[in-house]
């Protein structure tokens, strides 16, 4: 049995070693906000924290965690950048299909954490592993910018 | 699996509203009973509603909820019907509540098809006067109930925000009180309907009702269906296409923690486990061998050496105007060939389909585009009788056509006929990639013939895989697709003599479906390169060529010169940087697009700026409109970048994002686009920024470089300054 940290709660699950975290929080926990789109980290749906840290949890075995706290799409929204970005995402609107966006949301919270005002490299370095089929990226930049303008 | 979602807006949400009203949208989608309702009674449910059609209902509380035809993928369409129906209803949109349709052809069929499709950027278009008059017809019951308990004539009457008013007395009543007395009120026939200067929620960027969720993990698409006892499941078909299975040695798989069970079909193998690692890894681990049948020495150089002979023959001939040979004859001649390759969908959801059977039925959770053919597939295959079988329909992470096949509905249910309980089927991206319907590979033929700087005679060939043969028969005739000659026999240009043909090419072994832009995406592509193409032969500018061809089609020439002002058309670039344009009139949209590209020493093309003008008659949501050719732009330009799919001895190369690539944050310029204020009726606008980027991108790198790229993907090396 292993017990993880997932937005604040305690999680007791029994999975293999190898078991990448997506599946555990989908399968195993029914937190299906996490998507699976790729398997090998090259599209960043499944993006979600770990200790603060933008992480493909497709690729992050459930052994490697440890008692590092993870945080989800359903528990980014209870961190200051976190309610920031999903407000700017409904303000720009920027969503389509939506699918690619709990990843786009989690990445983009992460940048702000970590560069409060970031200018568009930034932007680039910190998105481009997050792809959106339906194209939403001139909105998912501006989004970004408004968020980091947000003081409340 | 009842209550979808039910986000209660923030105030920042609030939608602006003409008058000022502003409020709380609440959003629940709700999953019907039953599957099937029987032909010309209301859905299910409705007892103690006002239910005067098949997408309007509404309580006594006033709560009104409206049924949705056609299926949400992003394109914004839940929100535009609503507001359609909302605006001729006169509806409180602040108590607006959205519920998929269920399978039904006869309630909800997309009147293009005759079947439920959502498809061909159509939903408005096909729907924008039916949904008008279902809610006039709803109106004009509520208010002839209201006038009836005033004992006044309904013509004195009028409504707004889910009230009747009676103007005269100033007496007001809920629609919420009237339900019971519209509900005897005879459905009027023919409904008068707004005048469109008074509408009120048509032409508002109001805010999506489908986003909220999709912002907190709460949005439930497809993959995401979540029940007790579920199983998950991934296959395998073979590698080479139209294979079967040979030998399996599941020794090892069954050795995997959490595999439960390997299942061997003729066709494909799957691997059923407690979580979906447990299903991939035991995948993994089998040892499959594969009888690889008639396709296993197919590969792309095959399949381009028989299209580009077929594409020589006379084909079935779709327009004829004038006299093309003595036109082409007559005229400075300039002839070339196009060819488009197969593309993939590459949806973000990668495939998928949850099914339960049990004695005597079937249920099914998924996302798709065509809800009717799911439930009569899964009933095929079940011997079930369609009212047996239940489908919930969910939103959709990425269609782009990749959802109008229920092949994966299809194999989903055979595996559950082996698997006691509910088990979900999800695809790896692998799968998705490698067994999708192709985009067809194209071969475009065209000859043309210039006389004072106009176009005089026009010969155009479409050498390609016929979809609609095989999707709907019954509009393949006279050897014709029209979805194949789509923008070509309507192409915008005035042109005295005039021939469009086609010839159906069926590639070997690979089987070809709808991919966004559909037909227009080959035909506007050669047309507007080879358009470029002749306006430099003639020694004109690209866009005043076009516009002197337009003159009869005044709403793609204002396109044309607002973009042209917006784009800095004709202002000084530097070197190896170039602005191409593109024009259309595909999907009833008048689109004209320009794009910038910088092409490098080594050939790699670096977007720069995209700029669009768009007139799609009334915009029913302005906003959408812009973010859909914004995202459609991408879609089409990531193609022209970068996308092909190849086969070698019967099997698709590439797999997943790092082969199969997709155009990035760091790679996509500003895209602006402007809006027409138009009064005419609605044209569709999903599919159109798909067509429109890639010819652009090509004329921008023509008018860089001097090099005309005659296919897609995008030749880095023939654009290199060094050759290698």
């Amino acid at each position: 049995m292993t017990t993880l940290r997932i937005n604040g709660e305690e999680k007791t699950v029994a999975a293999p070693d190898d078991t990448p975290l997506l599946w555990i929080l989908r399968d195993m926990l029914g937190m299906t906000g996490t998507k699976f789109g790729c398997g090998i980290a090259q599209c960043g749906a499944c993006t979600v924290h770990v200790d603060g840290r933008p992480v493909r949890s497709c690729l992050l075995p459930v052994s490697a965690i440890g008692d590092r706290a993870i945080t989800t799409i359903e528990g980014v929204g209870a961190t200051p950048n976190g309610a920031k970005v999903q407000k700017a995402w409904l303000d720009v609107e920027v969503i389509q299909c939506g699918y690619c966006q709990s990843g786009q949301i989690m990445a983009a919270a992460a940048l702000l954490a970590n560069t409060p005002h970031p200018d568009d490299a930034d932007i680039d370095a910190a998105m481009a592993g997050n792809i959106c089929r339906c194209g939403t990226y001139v909105r998912i930049r501006e989004a970004i910018k408004r968020a980091a303008d947000d003081q409340s | 699996m009842d209550t979808r979602e039910n986000a209660r807006l923030s105030p920042s949400r609030r939608v602006v509203l003409k008058g000022g009203l502003a409020g709380m949208l609440v959003l629940a989608f709700h999953l019907p009973a039953r599957a099937a309702n029987e032909p010309g009674q209301p859905p299910d449910g409705t007892e103690n509603q006002f239910a005067p059609n098949a997408f309007i209902r509404i309580d006594h509380a006033g709560k009104t909820t409206l049924v949705m035809p056609q299926v949400e993928m992003g394109q914004g369409v839940y929100t535009a019907i609503a507001m359609i129906l909302a605006e001729e209803l006169d509806a409180d949109f602040t108590q607006v509540v959205l519920e998929h349709a269920p399978p039904n052809d006869k309630l909800y069929a997309n009147p293009v098809f005759g079947i439920q499709v959502t498809g061909n950027s159509n939903s408005i278009r096909a729907f924008w006067k039916p949904l008008r008059a279902a809610g006039a017809a709803a109106r004009a019951m509520l208010i002839a109930a209201a006038a009836q308990q005033w004992q006044v004539d309904p013509a004195s009457c009028t409504a707004a925000n889910g009230m009747a008013t009676h103007g005269a007395s100033g007496r007001t009543i809920a629609y919420g009180d009237l339900v019971d007395a519209a509900s005897h009120v005879p459905v009027p026939q023919n409904p008068p309907l707004k005048d469109p200067k008074d509408f009120t929620l048509i032409g508002q960027p109001l805010k999506r009702f489908d986003t909220p969720g999709k912002t907190n993990g709460k949005a439930v698409y497809g993959i995401d269906a979540m029940l007790p006892g579920m199983k998950f499941a991934t296959v395998a078909a073979s590698p080479v296409l139209g294979g079967k299975v040979g030998h399996v040695d599941d020794g090892a798989a069954k050795a995997v923690p959490g595999v439960q069970q390997v299942i061997v079909l003729d066709d494909l193998v799957a691997v059923v486990g407690d979580h979906m690692w447990a299903a991939k890894k035991g995948l993994d681990a089998l040892a499959i061998t594969w009888d690889e049948g008639a396709n296993a020495q197919v590969s792309s150089a095959d399949i381009w050496e028989d299209l580009r002979a077929q594409s020589l023959k006379d084909g079935a001939v779709a327009k004829s105007v004038g006299d093309v040979a003595k036109g082409l004859a007559e005229g400075d001649r300039l002839d070339a060939e196009y060819e488009l390759p197969f593309l993939a969908h590459a949806t973000m959801e990668p495939q998928n389909c949850t099914v339960h059977l049990t004695p005597g039925a079937c249920e099914i959770w998924t996302g798709t585009q065509i809800m009717s053919r799911v439930q009569s597939t899964a009933a095929a295959v079940t011997e079930l009788p369609l009212d047996k079988v239940t489908v919930h329909n969910h939103l959709i992470g990425g269609g782009f056509g990749r959802r109008l096949e229920p092949d994966m509905v299809a194999s989903a249910v055979r595996i559950a006929q082996h698997v006691d309980g509910p088990v979900k089927v999800v695809w790896t991206r692998e799968e998705d990639i490698q067994h999708d319907v192709y985009r067809p590979a194209y071969r475009d033929v065209i000859s043309a013939s210039l006389s004072g700087g106009k176009i005089v005679a026009w010969k155009y060939r479409v050498t390609g895989s016929s979809i609609l043969a095989r999707w709907l028969p019954p509009a393949f005739q006279n050897g014709i697709d029209i979805d194949a000659v789509d923008s070509a026999v309507d192409m915008p240009y005035d042109i005295p003599n005039f021939h469009v043909e086609y010839v159906r090419a069926e590639p070997r072994g690979v089987t070809t479906g709808f991919w966004r832009g559909v037909g227009p995406n080959n035909n506007v592509f050669a047309v507007e390169c080879f358009m470029d193409e002749l306006a430099r032969k003639a020694g004109m500018d690209p866009i005043a060529f076009r516009r002197g061809m337009l003159d009869k089609n005044p709403r793609l020439q204002a396109a044309l010169d607002l973009v042209a002002e917006k784009s800095d058309w004709g202002k000084p670039l530097p070197a190896r940087v170039g602005r191409g344009v593109c024009a259309q009139p595909s999907f009833a949209s008048f689109i004209a697009t320009v794009v910038e590209a910088e092409v490098d020493e080594a050939g790699e093309v670096h977007l720069r700026r995209v700029t669009s003008a768009v007139d799609t008659g009334i915009a029913v949501n302005p906003d959408t409109i812009v973010a859909q050719l914004q995202g459609g732009l991408v879609f089409g330009l990531t193609a022209a970048l970068f996308g092909e799919i190849t086969i070698e001895k019967g099997r698709v190369q590439q797999s997943n994002f790092n082969d199969y690539r997709m155009l990035r944050m760091d790679e996509v310029p500003p895209i602006e686009v402007h809006v027409i204020k138009s009064g005419e009726n609605p044209g569709g606008i999903g599919e159109t920024g798909a067509t429109a980027g890639p010819p652009a991108l090509r004329n921008a790198i023509y008018a860089a470089t001097g090099v005309a790229l005659r296919r897609l993907p995008i030749d880095r090396a023939a654009l290199a300054l060094k050759k290698a």
